[in-house]
């Protein structure tokens, strides 16, 4: 099966350099959730560069990873796993077409009790 | 009007094949204040030398051009030929019709053509020549080294052999820098004050060396061959002529609260205090902040138990101020900050330690005496994990860390693996490692002893993070090859910190002018080719200050730049060039933008009485330092009311080429 | 009026003293042909070249002119490059407010080693200039000549 999303499109979701990456595998070293993971945070790193995407996107390692960022805080050259992670995540959300919202929702939701941010950030995980 | 005369080179069929030599030396004899032209085979050759002479006499010519080859390859030859004639060596100016011309266009008419312009744009140039006297400027035969360390020593040892003064000012109260602190030196596994202290004791009794201890540079001033330095030797309190170094005082002293910096504030020592045994000078030396006589005026034991009457509490800082010819940086380095990396645990816990921390524990004279134990508790340890590159290879925009390879880590890391396998077979060792760098003679194979003859665990990974977790501390990491995550409960935990340059390096650089990289590292004249030279004239570098390196290429840097110093200072006067910038004092309106680009601090301010047609009176104005200028030009450009302008290429001069071309 | 057929450019190249004239000299012993419209006059170090020699060259009816220097970071001055670079990104700017095409002008890095990238840059130059064609001569308005 193929899911036709590219490595240019992990890459322009997640806005992570992968050439950065130097291998020290300090991201999997770190990562609290290391044993429940088939694919660790420095094989995203690799697998996305050489766009075994498809893999990455088949597997439960995508829902194991719990952005805790502290690949992304601890990694000497700045690549921020985490951020793939979550853009492969992304890219299977898109897939799945649940756009629960559009952006002509999001004025009637706003309300001063609710934080901004939860909105932006539902935004960014349901715009199409 | 001028005389110009043109000399036509054919160089052998070099030029003649692609140019008609003969039409363009025709042509030119035609061309406005030329008198005279010629062309001859070889002008370069003894016979076309003879030639330029006799016409330079002949016909009283007050600039030539010589169209040939590279003004690189033989501009100095007409030049010292022009001179023997008795006219102005800067009144010659090349034509490149041979590399720039007859080498690349294979078309006759098209060659010969284009070898007229450039011939023309020569004279157009030479016609606003002016003749140029290079300034000479007399050398102070007296070296100034910064800095103690093995590569201070080193330089000043090779330049004293040389016959010439050197002093070295070191900030500490002893020489013998990092290496003195070192137990063991990779590949060979001597010891480093085996190699060292003969050294600092020849440097010590060198009847050319001063050494300037528990000194600081505070200005530097002048320029190469000519530098004026002030140093501020501090006060020791203790006379040094008096002291005998029998180390009774520091024994004596009751204050036991200051840290010892010899052994990386593992332990503490005396206020009074001699830095370690073999220390040179070997004068003991008070810590004002933690002597209770500073503190309370009460105290005084140490005067009371000096026989030599050596202590001085009264003593005052001292000033120096001398003149040298010459200055080396060699401030050395010092390991980064741990604590920057909190993920390693570094402040949590005192079995976690930096690499220079674990050489002051494996050394006989350190804290434990030789003995390896926690700091902590003071036990044995059984398990100990080294993590290589702590802030060595992050990227710029990573929160912390340095962009560079430290380059020796991987080489004392696999030597402290080594030590404590040799010395404690019972203890397991671990080294986390992204890559094992070994270039270097014999690196690699000492490397590969300790992954088989002495069974260092050597895992491709990095770690994570550490925590205490009672008196262990759990290392969590990754292992890459076999794609695990490994926990290991280790004892100690000893991290391969980074190095960075010397704090002080920063202000030093600032005082002398010498260019630094981002990292704070002195910049080299030129990567390859000028490794031990600074950009600005006279100041050399020796050792790390100039980029991490192992003992023994700083050993190899020392020499270099010393043997750039006596090459310097075996001069009696240096010959400047002259074509350097200089300003129209009419013209500048003292607005400094030309000080501020300037790479070498030639540039300075003046008030000066300025007297012209329409203004009289005392201004101020820039003036270059003929000396220091290395004639960029950047200053030329930058100036607003185009004052500033460089002899040799001057405004008038460039804009006659552009005109001659464009004609 | 007949189309001159004859036209060659005229185009000026200012090389650094250091690399990118040393770079030049390369490509003549390397023997790298590079049109003869191409001229050069040294100068010490990129920062030597003051912008309104560029102007200068135009008004006299130049047609291209390129500087050439040491690479960032190996300027024998150690910084000159990057003040010419800075000023000649001003110049950029201001070029087609004067009505000159700004790709007749460059900026171009050439170590002493690139004998291969001078001839190459030259030959490209050379080509665009000539594509673009005979260039309108700056005028000055402090002295009407002709």
């Amino acid at each position: 099966m193929s899911n036709n999303i590219t490595t240019e499109d992990i890459l322009r979701i997640s806005g992570v350099d992968t050439r950065k990456c130097m291998f020290c595998g300090k991201c999997s070293g770190t990562c609290p959730a290391f044993d429940e993971m088939e694919y660790h945070p420095h094989q995203f790193v690799y697998m996305v560069q050489w766009g075994m995407i498809d893999k990455l996107m088949e597997s439960k390692s995508i829902y194991k990873c719990l952005t805790c960022f502290a690949c992304l805080e601890r990694c000497p050259r700045n690549v921020q796993p985490a951020k793939l992670i979550e853009a492969v995540r992304q890219a299977v959300i898109r897939q799945q077409g649940m756009n629960h919202m559009t952006e002509n929702d999001i004025p009637g939701l706003l309300e001063d009790k609710l934080p901004q941010q939860a909105i932006v950030s539902a935004m960014r995980k349901y715009k199409k | 009007m001028q005389k110009i005369g043109v000399f036509v080179c054919w160089c052998g069929s070099n030029i003649a094949a692609t140019v008609d030599v003969k039409a363009v030396a025709n042509a030119m004899r035609s061309e406005p204040g030329v008198v005279f032209s010629t062309d001859y085979q070889y002008m370069c050759s003894e016979n076309g030398q003879n030639l330029i002479k006799d016409a330079i006499r002949d016909y009283k010519l007050d600039g030539i051009v010589v169209c040939s080859c590279s003004p690189r390859m033989h501009e100095a030859t007409f030049r010292k030929t022009a001179m023997a004639a008795g006219l102005n060596p800067y009144m010659v100016e090349i034509a490149n019709i041979r590399e720039q011309c007859s080498w690349i266009h294979k078309d006759m008419p098209e060659g010969t053509e284009k070898a007229m312009v450039l011939a023309r744009a020569a004279i157009a140039k030479v016609k606003k020549n002016a003749p140029l006297t290079a300034g000479t400027s007399p050398v102070t035969k007296r070296a100034l080294v910064i800095g103690g360390g093995i590569a201070g020593i080193q330089t000043a040892l090779d330049v004293a052999d040389a016959g010439y003064e050197v002093d070295i000012v070191e900030k500490s109260p002893t020489i013998g820098g990092r290496m003195a602190q070192l137990d063991k030196t990779f590949p060979t596994l001597d010891c480093a004050a085996c190699i060292l202290t003969p050294k600092m004791v020849e440097a010590n009794q060198h009847e050319k060396i001063n050494l300037i201890t528990y000194s600081e540079l505070e200005n530097v001033s002048g320029f190469v061959g000519n530098f004026t330095a002030r140093i501020r030797k501090k006060a020791r309190h203790v006379d040094e002529k008096k002291c005998t170094g029998c180390g009774v005082c520091t024994e004596k002293c009751p204050s036991r609260k200051g840290l010892n910096e010899f052994n990386m504030g593992l332990n503490t020592r005396g206020a009074i205090y001699i830095p370690f045994a073999q220390a040179i000078p070997n004068l003991a030396v008070i810590d004002t902040s933690n002597c209770i006589h500073f503190k309370t005026g009460k105290c005084g034991i140490c005067e009371k138990n000096c026989s030599a009457g050596a202590i001085k509490f009264d003593q005052e800082d001292e000033i120096i101020e001398r003149k040298y010819g010459a200055i080396v940086v060699a401030t050395g380095f010092k390991p980064i900050d741990a604590s920057y990396f909190d993920e390693y645990a570094y402040t949590q816990s005192k079995d976690v330690v930096t690499s220079l921390e674990f050489e002051r524990l494996m050394n006989a004279a350190g804290p434990s005496k030789g003995v390896l134990v926690r700091p902590s508790d003071g036990e044995h340890p059984h398990d100990i994990t080294f993590i290589q590159c702590v802030g060595s290879r992050c990227s710029h925009d990573a929160t912390k860390g340095k962009e560079y390879c430290s380059k020796i880590c991987c080489m004392y890391t696999a030597k402290h693996a080594m030590l404590v396998r040799e010395k404690y077979p019972d203890v397991n060792v671990h080294v986390f490692y992204i890559d094992v760098r070994t270039p270097g003679k014999n690196f690699d194979e000492f490397y590969r002893r300790a992954v088989e003859q002495y069974d260092v665990d050597y895992i491709k990974g990095m770690v994570g993070k550490v925590t205490v977790e009672g008196k262990k501390l759990h290392v969590q990491g990754s292992s890459l090859l076999s794609n695990d995550q490994l926990h290991i409960y280790s004892d100690m935990v000893v991290l391969a910190t980074a190095i960075e340059p010397d704090p002080t390096a920063r202000s030093i650089g600032t005082m002398l002018t010498a260019s630094m990289d981002t990292n704070d590292f002195f910049t080299e004249a030129h990567p390859k080719l000028r490794p031990v030279e600074s950009p600005t004239a006279g100041i050399f570098l020796s050792g790390v200050c100039q980029g991490p390196k192992d003992i023994p290429e700083t050993v190899a840097q020392a020499g270099a730049a010393a043997s750039k110093v006596i090459g310097l200072l075996s001069k009696n006067e240096l010959v400047g060039n002259p074509c350097v910038a200089h300003a129209n004092e009419l013209l500048c309106n003292g607005c400094s933008q030309c000080e501020r680009v300037c790479p070498y601090g030639a540039i300075t301010y003046v008030e000066k009485e300025v007297r012209g047609p329409e203004f009289r009176g005392v201004k101020r104005v820039a003036q270059v330092n003929e000396a220091v200028c290395q004639g960029c030009g950047a200053c030329t450009v930058t100036c607003p009311s185009t004052a500033m302008d460089l002899k040799g290429f001057s405004n008038n001069q460039i804009i006659a080429e552009v005109d001659a071309i464009c004609r | 009026m007949p189309v001159n057929t004859e036209w060659k450019p005229k185009i000026v190249a200012f090389c650094c003293n250091w690399c990118s004239y040393a770079g030049a000299d390369l490509a003549g012993s390397s023997r790298l042909a590079y049109p003869a419209d191409v001229k050069i006059i040294r100068i010490p170090c990129s920062c030597r070249l003051n912008p309104l020699f560029i102007l200068r060259a135009f008004q006299r009816g130049a047609d291209g002119v390129i500087l050439c220097g040491c690479h960032p970071g190996d300027c024998h001055y150690s910084t000159g490059n990057y003040y010419a670079r800075r000023r000649m990104t001003l110049l950029f700017s201001m070029l087609n407010y004067l009505g000159i095409d700004s790709r007749r002008t460059r900026v171009e890095w050439v170590s002493a080693a690139e004998g291969a990238k001078f001839a190459a840059t030259m030959n490209d130059f050379a080509k665009t200039i000539t594509e673009l064609g005979e260039n309108v001569k700056l005028g000055d308005l402090r002295c009407k000549e002709n």
